[in-house]
């Protein structure tokens, strides 16, 4: 019966695309509607050939493994795309001319910046976390996650958004918004998806076997729900056209950047910090093989930081239209989730004490340990650049740049791989890695990568800010613009190497994975089945 | 699951996945810092505006504000400058060089206007740029000594803005003028600073020349510059010298424009900015 439900809908869907190709108003809607009109028309299809087959029946006490897979592979995929675009547009800024002629525009960097941001933060993060959030709520809830297919829709239709996002940006559909560039129709997708995200995550939860809901879903929660929040309120606008990619946002003048700052800085705290947070939790005292260093220190520490971290958003805005009494807030708000921040560093550094002697065998847990001093470094960094005097000199340079690089490679990426050198053996039922070597080998050139990155911008944005500030006794300015950036060449080249290496590092992981999957020993007993731990 | 060892305290007795969690009380210094910011946030926001109340936001007891900031330093340069700034605005623009305190004042301010409102056209250098003259030789489309340089940034050219801007427009000979010929007097126009594309059309294209080019850029090609109408023999050239620019420029003609200066920048500014272009190496 569901079946012919769905049929019903995929078709409808499949004509309105139809229609919708017929009447786009822009090149990027164009395509859209051609994609999603072959998503629903095949699926339409496929659909049609397999009714009335018996559904194949999953037993209750098996984990559901293969959206995780799915999601793992997708992940490191993703991360290799975006790598590679990052490094290209680090040398756009270098070398002008890669911003070739031929291809029309299109690969211009003002296209690839949001495709960049997008492909790490969501595509590679955002995949990172569904899978993650995925195997870890099931393993601690000792259930299967609930909703059955429901998980297959949430990883698949997260697919079909990021390539709605990637394609809208090539070809020119854009709100403009930091980390939110997609536009009403793709926002209202990622809306869908993300609410069944929401519900399999909560069904999981509620249908748990262990008494407690384990520390790390409380972070994999709070991000869900947040970013729910952050999403649909950010993204309120009116389209032109039902059949345009264009819009008018809601708000606008102060209030608009106010609300773009309050998403933009939370889709750090909570996509790139709590979820991330939630990764760590798990997959550190897992790999260490010891105790969370504290209790106590969990708590007090998640709700310190949701409680304070949605209020930081106006540092984004100092000495702008925004009034100072909304940005001292904001700074104040800032310094306050110091502490709270690095609670989550004592906690996943405490959690190895007794187990030191790993670092020196265990690159996994090593690349677990780096991860979660850079997330110390840049949580320590982020209240200091949000001090209105040290912004004053900080705020537009390339600073910044360097501020969210050591954050995103360091702390987001560096616990990513460490989960997913973590995940490979156990889902595919190997008995280790490939090659530990190759981890080392990961392990260098990543954290030199990162090292050559956040260096060279602390200088350019160092000199840059000073740069700009710089009068001389008469109160007139030294230098010109186009002189700040003149000056910063040899550091821009000096940053997209350490792209060039942290992108290797990405290629040599995949690589490695994909040889555990084809050549690693086979492990024996079977760990796919739930059983509470207590 | 987790391994224990000797000396380890106690657990809160969950167990997830074979995860468990040490009964630890939170690190003193963590804890201990946290209050320090709190504590710090509150005497913080009491000295400084912050907290939004009904109508409007507590003030702070400092009496701090970004906008009186700013205010009080563009304020305190001001007043560093004013004496100066008045003379500048006041004495004959000719005199200017004549005052060492005052000319060395002026091209440091003029440099500092330079690099902000005109380095994105002419270069941070001055060197200039296709269709952007270079400022630093002593090649003047409009004239090169300071009223000229001064009424040129004053009121800018080809603007819509400034009814004074200076103004002259070179008609696109495209629609006047015969392929073959336009071809003839561009050859002619390589002929007085170069070689000529094709040497037998340069005659006749001298014709050409003198019937319609002429009457603004002089019958030798030397130029005018009440009329801003370039010299044509000798090697600097605006868009480029080369047969396809010169092609193009004879066909369709040029429009620079620059935007007059008057509005949006003081007098004492004005003038600093002349200065500084006058002293870059060709001021007359």
């Amino acid at each position: 019966m569901s079946n012919y439900i769905k049929l019903v809908a995929l078709g409808l869907v499949t004509l309105f695309a139809m229609i919708a190709i017929n009447y786009a108003r822009d090149t990027a809607y164009l395509v859209h509607a051609i994609i999603v009109m072959l998503t629903a028309g095949g699926l339409f299809l496929y659909t049609l050939r397999h009714t009335d087959e018996p559904a194949i029946a999953h037993p209750q006490n098996e984990y559901m493994d293969g959206v995780v897979r799915a999601g793992v592979i997708a992940t490191a995929l993703w991360g290799v795309v975006g790598f590679l675009v990052g490094t290209f547009i680090a040398f756009q800024l270098a070398f002008p001319n890669l911003n070739f002629d031929w291809l029309n525009g299109y690969g211009n960097f003002g296209r690839l910046r949001p495709l960049h941001t997008s492909a790490v933060i969501f595509a590679f993060g955002g995949n990172g976390l569904i899978a993650t959030s995925f195997y870890v709520v099931q393993r601690t809830s000792a259930a299967r996650l609930w909703g059955g297919n429901l998980a297959w829709f949430v990883f698949w239709g997260y697919q079909l958004f990021i390539v709605l996002a990637a394609t809208g940006y090539l070809f020119g559909a854009t709100q403009s918004r930091e980390y939110a560039e997609p536009e009403w129709h793709v926002d209202i997708w990622l809306t869908i998806v993300w609410v069944a995200y929401l519900v399999v995550f909560m069904g999981t939860i509620i249908k748990r076997k262990e008494p407690h809901i384990y520390v790390a879903n409380w972070f994999y929660l709070s991000f869900i729900v947040t970013v729910a929040m952050l999403h649909v309120v950010n993204n309120m606008a009116v389209p032109v056209s039902v059949f345009g990619s264009r819009s008018i946002s809601l708000f606008s003048g102060v209030q608009d950047a106010m609300t773009q700052w309050w998403y933009g800085h939370n889709a750090v705290g909570f996509f790139l910090t709590a979820g991330f947070l939630g990764m760590m939790y798990y997959f550190i005292p897992k790999q260490a093989e010891r105790p969370v260093f504290s209790y106590k220190l969990s708590i007090i520490h998640f709700w310190a930081l949701i409680f304070i971290y949605i209020w930081a958003g106006p540092h984004h805005l100092h000495y702008t239209a925004l009034p100072d009494w909304a940005t001292t807030l904001g700074m104040v708000f800032s310094i306050v989730l110091w502490m709270p921040s690095w609670g989550g560093m004592i906690n996943g550094l405490m959690t190895l004490s007794g187990a030191w002697d790993k670092l020196r065998t265990d690159p996994v847990i090593r690349m677990m340990v780096i991860s979660v001093g850079f997330y110390g470094m840049s949580t320590f960094e982020g209240p200091m650049m949000s001090i209105r005097a040290v912004n004053a000199l900080s705020h537009y340079t390339d600073w910044t740049i360097g501020h969210v690089h050591s954050g995103a490679l360091g702390w987001n990426g560096m616990i990513t791989f460490g989960a997913l050198y973590f995940l490979v053996p156990v889902l595919w039922k190997r008995e280790r890695l490939y090659s530990l070597t190759l981890v080392s080998w990961h392990f260098w050139l990543a954290t030199i990568g990162i090292v050559l990155y956040a260096a060279s911008m602390w200088v350019t944005g160092i000199m840059e800010g000073l740069m700009w500030r710089e009068v001389d006794a008469n109160g007139f300015l030294v230098n010109s613009f186009a002189d700040t950036v003149s000056a910063k060449f040899p550091m821009y080249v000096v940053r997209g190497l350490g792209g060039v290496l942290y992108l290797i590092g990405g290629i040599i992981m995949c690589y490695n994975l994909w040889m555990t999957v084809r050549r690693a020993p086979a492990k024996e007993a079977s760990l796919a089945t739930a059983v509470p731990a207590e | 699951m987790s391994k224990r060892q000797k000396g380890d305290p106690e657990t809160t007795g969950h167990n997830w996945d074979g995860i468990e969690e040490f009964n630890n009380p939170m690190p003193r210094w963590w804890l201990w810092t946290f209050y320090a910011t709190i504590f710090w946030a509150v005497i913080y926001t009491i000295a400084y505006p912050a907290w939004p109340l009904v109508n409007r936001a507590t003030a702070g007891v400092l009496g701090w504000s970004t906008r009186a900031e700013v205010a009080k330093e563009i304020a305190a340069v001001n007043e560093a400058n004013a004496a100066i700034n008045t003379r500048l605005a006041s004495v004959d623009l000719g005199d200017i060089s004549n005052d060492a305190d005052l000319n060395t004042y002026a091209v440091q301010a003029g440099g500092a206007v330079f690099r902000t409102w005109c380095a994105q056209c002419h270069g941070s250098g001055a060197a200039g740029a296709v269709g952007y003259p270079n400022l630093l030789d002593d090649n003047w489309l409009w004239g090169g000594d300071m009223e000229a340089i001064h009424t040129t940034i004053s009121h800018g050219i080809r603007n819509e803005e400034d009814p004074d801007a200076r103004w002259s427009e070179m008609p696109a000979f495209g629609e006047m003028l015969e392929e073959e010929e336009i071809e003839q007097v561009v050859n002619y126009v390589m002929s007085l600073s170069q070689t000529p594309q094709d040497a037998s059309q340069v005659e006749a294209g001298e014709t050409v020349f003198m019937d319609n080019c002429a009457a603004c850029h002089m019958e030798d090609g030397t130029g005018d510059r009440a009329q801003g109408a370039p010299n044509l023999t000798d090697a600097i050239w605006l868009y480029g010298g080369d047969y396809d620019t010169l092609m193009e420029t004879v066909t369709y003609s040029r429009f620079g424009v620059m935007p007059a200066w008057s509005g949006r920048l003081t007098e004492a500014q004005i003038r600093a900015v002349s200065a500084y272009v006058h002293q870059l190496g060709g001021g007359e």
